[in-house]
This record gives C-alpha cells, sequence and structure tokens, in this order.
C-alpha cells in the first residue's frame, strides 16, 4: 500500500463517517446542518470552545498512546477507560487523603505517579491473567471496566466521600497537587505539555529503541520474535503495564487538571473513544496528536451540538465506530501492528 | 414452607437472569465454532433490545417487538460479518467498533425516536406460561438442544465445525467457508438481538443507555467456561443467573456489604472463572482467522 493512500484512508474514513452520520440524522428526523454547524462552533467557534477542545484532546491523547502501544504489539487492550478510571481514584486517594499537606513539588509528581501506577497495576491483572490463565486481554481488559468504575462509585459513596459529605464525590484536590494552568489559555492545564511530549518519547521508544523494535516484532510476527528470542508473552506483559500506565497518568492528569476531585462517570468514554483514536492514527505516536484532536472536538462540540439541534452526545460514539468501520473496510488489514492469521 | 418461600423466588429470579445469557452465549457458540470471534455480540444485544422497545413502543405488538429485536441483532451482524468476513478487517477491532456504535446509535436513537413521556418504556411484555416456564426460556433451551444436536450430529454441524476448526482443509473438501461463517454469524447476531428482546420484554420494561451492561462480554467468557459445549454453557449461565439473583437478594435484606461492591459479583466472578476455564477450552483452531481462498 502506498505510503499516500496509508496517510489519506484516516482522512477519508473520518469524512465518511461525518456524511454517514448526517444522513443518519436527517433519517431520524434531525438537520444536519444545523447540527454540524453548531458541532463545529462548539469546538473551535471562540477562545472559550477551542480550550474545551484542547483540555478534552489530552486524556484522549495519553489514552490513545497506550492503545497504539498495545495495538501495536498484537495486544488488545480494551480496558483504557477502566485503567483512566483507577488512575484518578489513585490519584485523588492519595492527594486527598495522604498528601493534603505535602509541599507541590512532591505532592504533584507523587499523585501522577500514583495514577500511572495504578493504571499499570489495573492492566496488570489483565497480563498476569494473559500470562499465567491463558485468558485473553481482551474479555479480562473489558470485565475491569466495570469492575474500575464500580469501585469509583463505591469509593464517592464510602472512604473518599467528601467530608461535608452532602455529594457522591470526594474531597477537593489540594491545590499542591493540582497541575497549573496554562497562562492566557483559560482552562488548558500543564497536563496538556505532558500530552504533547509523551509521543515523542514514545515515538523514539517504538522506532529508535530494542525494546520498541522487540514490540513491534512480536506485533508483526509472533512465533518468528520467539525463535530471534524474544518472549511474546513478556512483551505482552510489558506492553500491557506501558498502556495501562499511560492511561492511569491519563486519569491523574484528570482529576489534578480538570476536575479537582472525582466522582462518577468521569471518564465518559475517553478509554472507548482511544481505541477510535489510535485507528485513525494508523497506530503511530506522532499521529496520534492529530486524532485525538479530531476525536476532543467532536466529542466537544457535541455538547452544542445537543443545545442547538437536539441531537444527544452520545451520538459522537456512532461517529467513532463509524470511522474505525471505514478505515479497516478501505484499506484490507491493520497498519503494522494487527496480528496477521494464516490461512 | 418458610424455605420454598424463600428458594423459590431465588430459583425463578436464577432463571430469569440466566435466559439471556444462555440465548447470547448459543449464538457465540455457532459463531465461534464457524471460527468467527464476535465480541460485538454485547452491541448486537443492546441493538437487539433498543429494537424490541421501538418497535413494541409503536405496534403494541410483542410478536413485532421480537422480530424487530431479530431484524436489529441480524443487521448488525451483517455489518460485522462484511467487514470480517468480505474485507477480511480484524474482528477484534470490527467488534469494539461495533459495541462503539450500537452505543452511539441506540443513546442517541432512543431519546430521539422513543416517545419522550413514556421514559423508553416498551409497554408491551412476553407473559409467562406458567410459573417459571417462560417462552424465552422455552427458546433458550430449545437453543441449548438444537446447538448441541445441531453441531455435533448434523452434516451440516460437522461442516461448520470444520470451517472453524482448519478453513483451508474444509475449503479444500469442497465446503462454502465464507458463506457457512456468514450464516454463522447472522445466527449469532439473531440470538445476540432476541437477548436483547428478553432484557426489555421480560427482565426490565424500558430501555436504559447502555443497558445491557457486559451481559455480551459475560455470554462470550460463559462459551470459555463450557469448553465449546452447549450443556455446559447453560450450566455456566444458571450458575451466574444464581449469582446475580442471590446478589439482589442480598441488598434486599440490607446487608451491610456496599450495594457497588455487590454490583461487581458479576463481574469479578466473570474474571474468576475465566481464570480458571480459559485455558482448558480447546478453542476452535481457525478461530478469528481470516480466510482467503487464493492465499
Amino acid at each position: 500500500m502506498s505510503a499516500l493512500r496509508r496517510g489519506l484512508a484516516p482522512l477519508a474514513a473520518a469524512a465518511l463517517a461525518l456524511a454517514v452520520a448526517a444522513l443518519f440524522l436527517s433519517l431520524v428526523g434531525a438537520n444536519p446542518v444545523v447540527a454540524f454547524t453548531a458541532l463545529g462552533r462548539g469546538a473551535f467557534g471562540d477562545a472559550l470552545a477551542l480550550q474545551g477542545t484542547l483540555v478534552r484532546t489530552v486524556p484522549l491523547l495519553v489514552v490513545g498512546l497506550g492503545t497504539a502501544v498495545a495495538f501495536r504489539a498484537g495486544v488488545w487492550n480494551i480496558g483504557g477507560e477502566g485503567q483512566l478510571t483507577v488512575g484518578a481514584l489513585a490519584a485523588t486517594a492519595l492527594a486527598t487523603r495522604a498528601l493534603d499537606t505535602a509541599p507541590a513539588f512532591l505532592a504533584l509528581p507523587a499523585v501522577l505517579a500514583a495514577g500511572a501506577l495504578a493504571g499499570s497495576a489495573w492492566a496488570g491483572i489483565a497480563a498476569a491473567l494473559r500470562a499465567r490463565r491463558e485468558v485473553s486481554e481482551v474479555l479480562s481488559t473489558i470485565l475491569l471496566n466495570f469492575v474500575a468504575v464500580l469501585a469509583v462509585a463505591w469509593a464517592v459513596h464510602g472512604p473518599l466521600q467528601e467530608a461535608a459529605a452532602g455529594y457522591p464525590q470526594s474531597d477537593p484536590l489540594p491545590a499542591s497537587a493540582r497541575l497549573a494552568l496554562l497562562a492566557g489559555l483559560g482552562r488548558v492545564h500543564a497536563g496538556l505539555v505532558i500530552a504533547l511530549v509523551l509521543p515523542l518519547a514514545l515515538w523514539v521508544g517504538m522506532f529508535r529503541s530494542a525494546a520498541g523494535l522487540r514490540l513491534r516484532a512480536v506485533g508483526l510476527a509472533p512465533e518468528a520474535s520467539l525463535r530471534a528470542g524474544i518472549s511474546p508473552t513478556a512483551e505482552i506483559v510489558r506492553v500491557l503495564l506501558v498502556s495501562g500506565g499511560l492511561a492511569g497518568l491519563a486519569g491523574a492528569i484528570e482529576v489534578s487538571g480538570v476536575t479537582g476531585r472525582l466522582f462518577e462517570n468521569l471518564a465518559t468514554g475517553y478509554g472507548f473513544t482511544a481505541i477510535a483514536v489510535a485507528l485513525l492514527a494508523r497506530l503511530h505516536p506522532l499521529a496520534v496528536v492529530p486524532s485525538a484532536l479530531f476525536f476532543a472536538a467532536l466529542a466537544t462540540g457535541a455538547g452544542s451540538m445537543q443545545r442547538a439541534a437536539g441531537v444527544p452526545a452520545v451520538a459522537v460514539h456512532a461517529i467513532e465506530a463509524l470511522a474505525i468501520l471505514f478505515l479497516v473496510g478501505l484499506v484490507d488489514t491493520l497498519a503494522n501492528g494487527a496480528r496477521k492469521g494464516s490461512t | 414452607v418458610s424455605e420454598l418461600a424463600v428458594l423459590l423466588p431465588l430459583a425463578l429470579a436464577t432463571l430469569r437472569l440466566a435466559t439471556p445469557l444462555v440465548i447470547a452465549a448459543m449464538g457465540e457458540l455457532v459463531s465461534e465454532r464457524a471460527g468467527v470471534l464476535n465480541i460485538g455480540v454485547e452491541g448486537m444485544m443492546l441493538a437487539g433490545a433498543f429494537g424490541a422497545v421501538a418497535a413494541g413502543a409503536a405496534t403494541g405488538s410483542a410478536t413485532i417487538a421480537v422480530l424487530a429485536s431479530l431484524a436489529a441483532g441480524v443487521s448488525m451482524a451483517a455489518v460485522f460479518a462484511f467487514f470480517v468476513l468480505a474485507r477480511g478487517a480484524d474482528p477484534i477491532v470490527c467488534g469494539a467498533a461495533i459495541n462503539l456504535w450500537a452505543l452511539g446509535a441506540t443513546g442517541s436513537a432512543s431519546r430521539l425516536l422513543l416517545p419522550s413521556g413514556a421514559g423508553g418504556a416498551v409497554g408491551v411484555r412476553v407473559a409467562e406460561w406458567a410459573p417459571g416456564l417462560h417462552p424465552f426460556t422455552v427458546v433458550a433451551v430449545g437453543l441449548v438442544v438444537a446447538a448441541a444436536v445441531g453441531l455435533d450430529r448434523t452434516r451440516a454441524g460437522l461442516a461448520l465445525r470444520a470451517v472453524g476448526e482448519r478453513a483451508l482443509a474444509a475449503h479444500v473438501q469442497g465446503l462454502p467457508v465464507l458463506r457457512i461463517r456468514w450464516a454463522a454469524t447472522l445466527a449469532g447476531g439473531a440470538c445476540a438481538g432476541l437477548a436483547g428482546a428478553s432484557l426489555v420484554l421480560w427482565l426490565s420494561d424500558v430501555f436504559v443507555e447502555g443497558m445491557t451492561s457486559g451481559r455480551g462480554f459475560i455470554a462470550l467468557a460463559l462459551v470459555l467456561f463450557g469448553g465449546y459445549r452447549p450443556a455446559r454453557i447453560a450450566m455456566g449461565a444458571l450458575l451466574f443467573g444464581a449469582a446475580s439473583a442471590l446478589q439482589f437478594r442480598l441488598q434486599a435484606t440490607g446487608v451491610t456489604i456496599p450495594y457497588n461492591l455487590l454490583l461487581m459479583t458479576p463481574y469479578v466472578l466473570t474474571l474468576a472463572v475465566l481464570a480458571i476455564f480459559a485455558g482448558r477450552a480447546r478453542v476452535p483452531g481457525d478461530l478469528a482467522r481470516p480466510f482467503r481462498p487464493r492465499d
């Protein structure tokens, strides 16, 4: 497949998905022009809208990177949602229960690390089940999503509920554990800087390091890499820990940079959208940046679309799904990461 | 007498909770035995539930509601089969996309199309024939028998298993590999749709966004738990039904275990079951592998 076609396919898939969504909207009696105009305005219309899109880009980018790394190795981590959720949970628990008096130079890194470690540990359950008990990570990561969401629900009704105890939410994170806002960019926080450095780091890791070569080898040809002395099982475990760690970090960034508290449904489907982000980036860490921006714009604009055209915001998940299907339907096989089946 | 008064409702609840799992799992079994791994069963169930509610609310007919759920499940399965079988795309990616599509499409369509005052209520129900004897349970038992007999004792079943086990060998024998995989996938979609209908025409009577809440994934796990044997899969579903029924019972008796932790039961149980049984199941040889006759 030519490089041009590979590069254009995601754009074509996204355009087709939007076109079909427009058709779907007119079938159910909504006006697609009104809906999409509102969506575009809600995502890019003014400074406030643009800030909203950037704020939403951060988690999608970070979880999307984790998803891309995993899929590259042929590891189907569908658990970004749960890993992000436990990352947010761990970050909040540490910040509000242990570090409420710690100075920022200590609290902030500790809180972000706690999120990443928790995400790793959560994915580590799936990794252990895969390595020791031959349980497909597809099912285990999905099931762990449900458990993670319920764990947060329990925490904010129980041990982490705010002292005032009025609402099912945690106490606010102490200021020392909050990511700073970027000067002149409104709600946009320093998490964006982290989110923009990570793709470069992962690009180096994946394409310029021996570890990255092993990871890609396992994704491309598990049997051949076994013969080359690479243990696919060890690679799968490692890649799940990295992938989960990124999602967990995204969760910590979300509570530290955006919400300032833990509450139910914090992830709002970021983990699922991240699959679309990774696939439309063709599993390339640098391409995850524009891909995350695109899906963040869709999600951010969806709120305005709901208000202006009465089209429920959850419809964007359908658009994401269409984009994925059109992409895999347009090009015969996935980018390097996909498992190649024999006939 | 008092024991009966406790156990009987528990047994009935077990049947009620196991039935959708059995129906969905039999569909997944058939499609996996043909070599097609369908993780979109969750989304197909959701589409079936929505189809049943939309058609039931519009026509007031339970029969039409059931037919609509079948149509919804089958059409989702057709989309899945097109990308996976005709285009050779990865089944896990496509299954995940199907789930995402179902979540977004039914979530938005339920708010746009269903009468707003009714709050997603279906307005029709499928009634029990006798206590403990519900049409959906009868269908589930029928599917288990049909799967057991059909897969093991018929020529069609043998052909289907051959296609899932060694697609190339089956092709050389003259079997239409892709056509059989299409048929099995569509049958699986029909079952998933029907399982969704049982949720809204029996277990509850409203459509709620994402209401399948992982039942499709549990059905997937049950297929492994049962080692691809229909009767054992059904036993597994009953075990899950019983665990869920007990969990609801515990909630009702007001034990001190927090509600949200109790709700984790089916997912944690599924993970535990997978940890014990997944490695033992003999998976069809060509499961999730694309077939291209010209290779």
